[in-house]
C-alpha cells in the first residue's frame, strides 16, 4: 500500500497530496516534487517519438533507498504520483497499475463535478475515501 | 585530510595495480647514459606501453624479508583478515623482477674481471631476495651496436659463459646498445620484463592457492577471505582482470560467510567495502556498469543492517556514506571515460545518499557523543597504527566474541565518540550535496537540484553559516514559488526567517515575515500571529522575539545584534520590491478605462487587500505614473494619528483622479509603480513597492482560475457587491485622447469627378460648441499615405474661377478660417483637379481650440474633426477622328493637294450633361480647304452616351520633298464644362492629338464637273479635268466604255499629251436612258509613260454614279392616246 499519493496539475503544482501521518509530510512533498523531473523527461521523450498513443502509466520513476516512486500521466497532463515503501516487496506492477486506474477514475469524477473548477485543489470526500483505501493504514 | 579520513579508502586499494620491477645498477644522478636509460623507462609513459611500475634501487637494496614458510596451519589462528601493509608491500616493495644493469661490451679487454664482478652483483641481489620467487635479469649496457645474432661468435660464446657465471638462463640476459634508438630498445626490454613479471605473479598465485589444502573451515575462515583477496590482487598485478574479478567475487561471498559479531563487525564491513570497491571498479573497467550497480546494491542490502556496536552507530552511517560516495566517484570516473548515464541512474543519486547517511551520522553523533570525557589516556585510534584493516586499536588481533577487557573497551568507545565530536559533519554533508547538485544539474533534474540546494542551505544553517544558507535558500525559493508548492515554500521560508533573525538582517527578516503571512503560506494561524507580532515590533524599531527551534546560544548573540541594529540611527527606511514574492498585502491597480478624453478627469483605482490574521495599518499609498507630474494627485497619506487600515480578507479600494495635461494628448500614461508605506517615521518606514500596476507571483494564476470559474457561473459572481479579488484585472496604462469635437463638417459634391475638370466640393462647417471655437483651421486635399503618383496628379485650390496649373499642391494645409461662434456656419468650396482617373481619398480636417474647464480647471483643448471622402475620377468623353475622301470613303493614305475630309466624333461618358463650348483644329501640315474653319459644335450639350461629330474639309499642300512619308496631322481642341456648373466657371480645354497620316503623290489628278442629278432623256454635260501633277509631259490614253444606261457624245477614244502642271479638259454629253442610280460610262485612262499609275488608282477621284430622275410628265397627245 502506498505511503503517499499525490495529484499534480498540468502546470506542476500540487492539486492533492496525502501521506501517511506517521512520517514527515514535508519529505514526501519533496519526493513527489523531485519525481516531476523524471515525469517531465518521460513525457517529453514520448512527444518526440511517432504516434500519439502513449501509455498513461509511466512505471517506476526512480528508486530511493527508502521509497519507490511510481508515476502516471493523464492525457490532459495531470500527473499522479504514488510513493511506496521500498521494503514493501509484495506489491506487483499490476497492483500499482490498478491503483492508478482507480485514482484516475475517481479524479475524473471530481472533474465532472460542475462545482469544481479545474486547476483548483481537490477537496472531495469521495476522492479522499478512495485515496484512504489505497494508503497504508496508520497504526 | 579531514578528520573523516578514518573512512577513506587506502590509496593502494584505489590505484590500478601494476607489475613492480626494480632496476639496479643505474646511477641516474651522475651518469648521463644511465639517466637517459631511466628517462626512457619512465618519462612520458603513454597508455600503450606495458603496465609496469619501475623503481631505481641500489644494487645492495634490502628487500622485505620473507617470513619462513609455514609448513602446517594446524595450530595457527589468524588474527585478522588482511594486513594493512600487504597491498603496499606488493605494489611498491617486493618486485616481480630485479634487473641489474651492467656496462660491458663483448670485446672488453678485461672481460674476465668484469664477468666475475657482474656475477657478484647478481649474487648480492639474490641474497637479499632470499626466499622470494622474484626473478633476476641482467642487462649489459654496450657502446657498440651488436651484430645480427649468430654472426658474432665471440658474443654468443661470452654470453653463454656469463649466463653460467651468474646462474642465469639465456632469457634473462639482455643487451642494451647505447645508440640512437634507445627508446626502441627500451620498449623491447620492458616487454621482456613484463613477461618475466607475469611469470612471477603466476607463481605467486599458485603459491597462495597451494595453501588452501592446509586450511580448515572452523579456524581459518579469515584466511579463506585473505587468500582469495590475495589471489585476486595478484591477478590484477598480472593484468588478468577477468580472473581478478572472479576471485574478488569469491572473496566477497566468503567475507559475508564470516561469523559476525559486535567485535569484528567493523573489520568485516571494512573488508567487504574494499572488495566491493574492487569489484565495482573492475566492472566499470570491463564496461559492464549494470553489473557494478547490481553488485553495489547487493553490497548495500547485505550491509545496511550490520550496524555493529550501538554506541558507535555513527560509524556505520559514516561507513555507509563512504560506500555511496566512493561508488558515486567510480561511476563519475567511468562517465568521464565515456560511459553514458541517464537521468534516473547517475552518480548524483549516490552522492545524495552519501549525504543522507552523513546526515544520519551527524544526528547519531549528536545523540551518542554527549558525554564529556575526563580523558586520562587518549587511546590511539589512528588506523595508521593498525596491523589489520578494520580492527580496533585497543584490541588488535583479537578475534573472540567478547572484548578482552571491558574497561578498555569502554574507554576505547568513549575515545571514538570524542573523536567523532570534532568531525565537521556539516562540511562533509555540504561537500557531498554539492557533488550531487553538480550531477543532477548535468542530468536534467532541476527539481532534485533545488531540493538538494535546500538541504545544503539547511546544513549551512546548522553550521551557523547564515549568509551562505540565505543565499542558497533565496536562490531556490523562487523555483518553488513559481511552481506553487506552498508547503515547501513555507518550510524554506521558515528556515530563511530563522537565518534572517539570527543574522539580524532587517530587510530579509521583513521580507520573509511578509511572505509567511501571505496567502501562499501554509503556516498555522498561531504561527502567523506570532510572526505578525514580530513584524510589528520590527516596524516599531523594536527587537523581535526569537524564532522557535533556534540554538539558544545563537539567540543570545542574535539579540545583541538586533539591539545594535536598533540603536543605529538612520537607515530606518526600507524599500522592498514585493512583486517577486507573495506578500501579505496584495495590490492591484487599474485605470477606469483604457482611454480618457482630455476634458475628462483621468480616474484610477488601487485595490489593496491584506491576508494576515490581524488588520494591518499603513500610512501612505502612492502611485507613480510615467509622467511624474501626475504623481502628486495619486498619493493618499494618513491624516495625523489616524492611519489607514486593511481588514483581512476585505478588499479596500482607493480612488484617484487627475486632469491630464493637454500636451499629453495622444500619449500613454502608465503606472510605473505602487507603494504602500508601513510603519511610521518614529519607528521604521517600510515601503512595499510593486512595479507597474501591482500583482505578484501568484496573481496571474489566480486570475486565470477566477476566469475559469466565472465563465461557468456567468454573472453570478459579477453581481456580488464586493468585487471578487481574484477576478480583478490590472489596467496599467491608459491613453489620453483629444476632446470630442462638437462641430459638424458636411461635404456636398457631385461625384464622380471628371478628368481635368475643376471638381467642386462644398464644405459646410457648423459649430455646436457652447463657446467660441478659436483658430479654426482647415486642412483639405488628398489624404496622405496613398499612392505617391496620386500626389502629382491631384491639385487642390480654393480658387474655382480658373483652371489651376500643376503647381497647385495636392493638400492645402492649415488654412486659417478664423473663429467660429456658437451655432455659426462656414461654407468653403474646394476645387480639385484630377489629372488621372481612378479613386482618391480626400481628407477634410477641421481643427480648432476651445477653452473649457475640467473639475474647475481651465484648460485649452485642441479638437479636430476629420472627414474623408473617396472620389472616383472618370474620363468625360472619348474622342475619335478619321480621314475620308470627298466621297466619304475611308482613306489609309492621303493624296497630296487633293481635298479630303476629317471627321471627329465626341462620345460623352460622363454621367452628368456636358456643355461643349467650342472646338477647333490646330493643323500642322495641312490646310483647310474652306476659307474659315468654324466649329460645328458650339454650345452643344451632350447627355450621357450621346455623341457629337464634326467634319472638316482639308487639303495637304504640295510639298517638294520626297513622297510616301508620314506626317503629324495636328491637334483637336475641345473646350467644355459641366452643364450644371455656373456660367463663370472656367472652361476646360481638352486637347486630342490626331493620328499621323501617310502621304502620297499622284501623277495625274482627274476630277469631274457633274450636275448633282440627271433626267431621263435630257442631256447632261460632264466635264473631266485632267491635271498633270508631274514635271514631265504626260501622254494620256482615254477611252469611254459604252453603257446601257447612257448614250453619249464626245471623244470615245483619244490620245493626248498634257504639259507639266497644265490641265486638259474633256467634255462629254451624257444622255440618260434609265431612271434611278446609274453607273456612269466608265472612263478608262492609262498613262503609257508612267506605269505606276493605273486606271484604277486614277479612277477613284471620279464620280461613279449619278442619280437620274425620271422624265417629267408632259400632258401631250400621244401619251393620252396611249392611255
Amino acid at each position: 500500500m502506498a505511503v503517499c499519493i499525490s495529484v499534480i496539475a498540468k502546470e506542476n503544482y500540487p492539486l492533492y497530496i496525502r501521506s501517511v501521518p506517521t512520517q514527515n509530510e514535508l519529505k514526501f512533498h519533496y519526493t513527489v516534487h523531485t519525481s516531476l523531473d523524471v515525469v517531465e523527461e518521460k513525457i517529453s521523450a514520448v512527444g518526440k517519438s511517432l504516434g500519439d498513443q502513449r501509455e498513461l502509466y509511466l512505471g517506476l520513476l526512480y528508486p530511493t533507498e527508502d521509497y519507490k516512486v511510481y508515476g502516471y500521466v493523464t492525457n490532459s497532463k495531470v500527473k499522479f504520483v504514488i510513493v511506496v515503501d521500498s521494503s514493501n516487496t509484495s506489491l506487483r506492477d499490476n497492483e500499482i497499475r490498478s491503483m492508478f486506474r482507480k485514482l484516475h477514475n475517481s479524479f475524473t469524477d471530481v472533474m465532472c463535478n460542475p462545482f469544481h473548477t479545474p486547476g483548483d485543489t481537490i477537496q472531495s470526500k469521495a476522492f479522499d475515501g478512495i485515496v484512504s483505501g489505497m494508503m497504508v493504514q496508520a497504526g | 585530510m579531514m578528520a573523516g579520513s578514518q573512512w577513506e579508502l587506502p590509496p593502494e586499494l584505489c590505484c590500478r595495480p601494476m607489475a613492480f620491477v626494480a632496476l639496479t645498477g643505474l646511477d641516474v644522478v651522475y651518469n648521463a647514459v644511465h639517466r637517459a636509460i631511466w628517462d626512457a623507462f619512465c618519462v612520458n609513459r603513454r597508455a600503450d606501453r606495458v603496465p609496469i611500475s619501475f623503481k631505481v634501487l641500489p644494487g645492495d637494496h634490502e628487500y622485505p624479508k620473507c617470513r619462513t614458510k609455514r609448513t602446517s596451519y594446524e595450530w595457527y589462528i589468524p588474527k585478522g583478515i588482511l594486513k594493512t601493509g600487504w597491498m603496499h608491500k606488493h605494489l611498491n616493495l617486493v618486485p616481480a623482477l630485479v634487473v641489474l644493469f651492467y656496462e660491458l661490451d663483448w670485446d672488453d679487454p678485461t672481460w674476465k674481471e668484469k664477468q666475475s664482478e657482474c656475477a657478484t652483483k647478481v649474487e648480492i641481489v639474490r641474497t637479499s631476495l632470499q626466499g622470494r620467487n622474484t626473478k633476476v635479469a641482467v642487462v649489459l649496457i654496450q657502446k657498440k651496436t651488436p651484430l645480427p645474432p649468430g654472426e658474432d661468435l665471440v658474443a654468443s660464446e661470452r654470453a653463454a659463459t656469463l649466463c653460467n657465471a651468474c646462474d642465469l638462463s639465456g632469457k634473462s640476459l639482455f643487451v642494451l646498445p647505447h645508440t640512437d634508438h634507445l627508446v626502441g630498445y627500451i620498449i623491447r626490454l620492458e616487454n621482456a620484463f613484463y613477461e618475466h613479471s607475469q611469470t612471477y605473479y603466476y607463481t605467486e598465485i599458485r603459491r597462495v592457492k597451494s595453501h588452501k589444502e592446509f586450511l580448515n573451515k572452523t579456524t581459518h575462515q579469515l584466511l579463506f577471505v585473505r587468500h582469495q583477496f590475495k589471489i585476486a590482487f595478484f591477478s590484477e598485478l598480472k593484468q588478468d582482470t577477468q580472473n581478478a574479478l572472479k576471485y574478488y567475487r569469491t572473496a566477497y561471498s566468503l567475507v559475508h560467510e564470516l561469523r559476525a559479531h559486535e567485535t569484528n563487525m567493523l573489520e568485516i564491513k571494512t573488508m567487504a567495502g574494499f572488495i566491493n570497491y574492487k569489484i565495482c571498479r573492475l566492472c566499470f573497467q570491463h564496461n559492464t556498469p549494470l553489473d557494478a550497480i547490481a553488485q553495489f546494491r547487493k553490497h548495500i542490502d547485505l550491509c545496511k543492517k550490520k550496524i555493529g556496536s550501538a554506541e558507535l552507530a555513527f560509524e556505520h552511517s559514516a561507513w555507509m556514506s563512504k560506500q555511496f560516495q566512493s561508488f558515486g566517484e567510480l561511476f563519475d570516473e567511468a562517465i568521464k571515460l565515456g560511459l553514458t548515464a541517464i537521468q534516473t541512474q547517475n552518480p548524483g543519486f549516490y552522492y545524495q545518499q552519501a549525504a543522507c547517511y552523513s546526515q544520519d551520522r551527524k544526528q547519531l553523533a549528536q545523540q551518542l557523543c554527549q558525554a564529556s570525557l575526563p580523558s586520562p589516556e587518549p587511546v590511539d585510534t589512528q588506523s595508521g597504527g593498525l596491523d589489520f584493516y578494520g580492527q580496533r586499536a585497543w584490541r588488535q588481533g583479537h578475534q573472540s566474541i567478547d572484548p578482552p577487557d571491558a574497561e578498555k573497551e569502554k574507554t576505547g568507545i568513549l575515545a571514538q565518540q570524542m573523536k567523532e565530536r570534532d568531525v565537521p559533519h556539516s562540511e562533509l554533508i555540504i561537500a557531498l550535496l554539492s557533488n550531487a547538485v553538480a550531477q543532477f544539474k548535468k542530468y536534467k533534474c532541476p527539481r532534485m537540484k533545488s531540493h538538494l540546494m535546500v538541504q545544503m542551505g539547511e546544513e549551512y544553517y546548522h553550521a551557523k553559516d547564515y549568509t551562505k544558507s540565505l543565499k542558497l535558500l533565496d536562490y531556490v525559493m523562487c523555483d518553488y514559488r513559481t511552481e506553487r508548492w506552498w508547503a515547501l515554500l513555507s518550510a524554506i521560508l521558515t528556515t530563511a526567517l530563522r537565518c534572517a533573525y539570527l543574522m539580524a538582517s532587517v530587510k530579509d527578516y521583513i521580507i520573509y515575515c511578509m511572505e509567511l503571512l501571505g496567502r501562499a503560506s501554509t503556516l498555522k494561524e498561531e504561527q502567523k500571529l506570532r510572526i505578525e507580532k514580530n513584524l510589528l515590533k520590527v516596524l516599531k524599531n523594536e527587537v523581535p522575539e526569537a524564532e522557535p527551534e533556534c540554538d539558544p546560544s545563537s539567540v543570545t548573540a542574535a539579540r545583541s545584534l538586533w539591539n545594535d541594529r536598533m540603536a543605529l540611527a538612520g537607515s530606518n527606511e526600507l524599500t522592498i520590491e514585493v512583486q517577486d514574492y507573495i506578500p501579505f498585502i496584495q495590490c492591484k491597480a487599474r485605470f477606469h478605462s483604457p482611454s480618457f478624453h482630455v476634458d475628462q478627469p483621468v480616474q484610477l483605482k488601487v485595490f489593496l487587500r491584506a491576508d494576515c490574521p490581524h488588520p494591518v495599518s499603513f500610512n501612505k499609498l502612492s502611485v507613480s505614473l510615467s509622467n511624474q507630474e501626475y504623481n502628486q494627485w495619486c498619493v493618499v497619506e494618513s491624516a495625523g494619528e489616524e492611519s489607514m487600515s486593511l481588514v483581512p480578507g476585505k478588499t479596500q479600494c482607493y480612488n484617484f483622479s487627475f486632469v491630464a495635461k493637454t500636451e499629453d494628448v495622444g500619449k500613454k500614461i502608465e503606472m510605473t509603480g505602487v507603494e504602500v508605506m508601513l510603519g511610521s517615521d518614529s519607528g521604521r518606514c517600510v515601503f512595499l513597492s510593486w512595479r507597474g500596476a501591482g500583482g505578484d507571483v501568484a496573481s496571474t494564476h489566480e486570475a486565470l482560475q477566477a476566469s475559469r470559474s466565472s465563465r461557468r457561473w456567468g454573472r453570478g459572481v459579477q453581481a456580488r457587491q464586493e468585487p471578487d479579488w481574484d477576478s480583478l484585472t490590472l489596467q496599467p496604462s491608459t491613453m489620453v485622447i483629444s476632446r470630442v469635437p462638437k462641430v459638424s463638417v458636411q461635404l456636398s459634391h457631385q461625384p464622380p469627378a471628371l478628368n481635368n475638370e475643376m471638381y467642386c466640393i462644398n464644405l459646410t462647417v457648423q459649430s455646436q460648441e457652447e463657446g467660441v471655437a478659436k483658430d479654426v483651421k482647415l486642412t483639405a486635399g488628398l489624404k496622405p499615405g496613398q499612392d505617391a503618383t496620386l500626389g502629382q496628379t491631384t491639385h487642390v485650390t480654393l480658387d474655382g474661377s480658373k483652371v489651376c496649373d500643376d503647381s497647385a499642391p495636392a493638400l492645402l494645409p492649415d488654412l486659417p478660417l478664423g473663429d467660429l461662434h456658437p451655432g455659426q456656419k462656414l461654407e468653403i468650396s474646394v476645387h480639385v483637379k484630377c489629372v488621372s482617373t481612378g479613386p482618391r481619398v480626400f481628407l477634410f480636417h477641421v481643427a480648432y481650440s476651445i477653452d473649457t474647464s475640467v473639475e474647475g480647471r481651465q484648460i485649452v483643448c485642441k479638437c479636430h474633426k476629420d472627414e474623408t471622402v473617396t472620389i472616383e475620377t472618370v474620363v468625360p468623353f472619348e474622342v475619335s477622328a478619321k480621314f475620308v475622301s470627298t466621297k466619304f470613303e475611308q482613306l489609309d493614305r492621303l493624296a497630296v493637294d487633293i481635298p479630303f475630309l476629317l471627321m471627329t466624333d465626341i462620345l460623352s461618358t460622363s454621367p452628368w450633361p456636358l456643355l461643349l463650348a467650342s472646338s477647333s483644329l490646330q493643323l500642322l501640315t495641312m490646310t483647310s480647304n474652306t476659307p474659315q474653319l468654324q466649329s460645328q459644335l458650339q454650345e452643344v450639350v451632350l447627355q450621357t452616351d450621346e455623341s457629337a461629330s464634326e467634319c472638316f474639309c482639308l487639303r495637304v499642300p504640295p510639298m517638294n520633298n520626297n513622297n510616301n512619308n508620314t506626317v503629324a496631322t495636328g491637334q483637336y481642341l475641345i473646350s467644355w464644362r459641366r452643364k450644371s456648373s455656373g456660367v463663370d466657371s472656367p472652361l476646360i480645354q481638352t486637347t486630342v492629338t490626331l493620328s499621323h497620316v501617310i502621304l502620297e503623290t499622284v501623277p495625274l489628278y482627274i476630277h469631274a464637273d457633274l450636275p448633282s442629278f440627271g433626267r431621263v432623256r435630257e442631256s447632261l454635260s460632264v466635264r473631266y479635268h485632267i491635271e498633270n501633277r508631274t514635271s514631265l509631259v504626260q501622254e494620256v490614253e482615254m477611252a469611254v466604255e459604252p453603257s446601257d444606261a447612257f448614250m453619249f457624245s464626245g471623244l470615245k477614244q483619244v490620245r493626248l499629251r498634257i504639259l507639266p502642271g497644265s490641265e486638259q479638259q474633256m467634255l462629254y454629253n451624257y444622255y440618260p436612258l434609265m431612271a434611278g442610280y446609274q453607273t456612269l460610262p466608265q472612263l478608262n485612262i492609262s498613262l503609257p509613260r508612267c506605269l505606276t499609275a493605273n486606271t484604277h488608282s486614277l479612277r477613284r477621284f471620279l464620280p461613279q454614279r449619278i442619280f437620274v430622275k425620271p422624265q417629267g410628265r408632259q400632258l401631250d397627245e400621244a401619251s393620252i392616246a396611249a392611255a
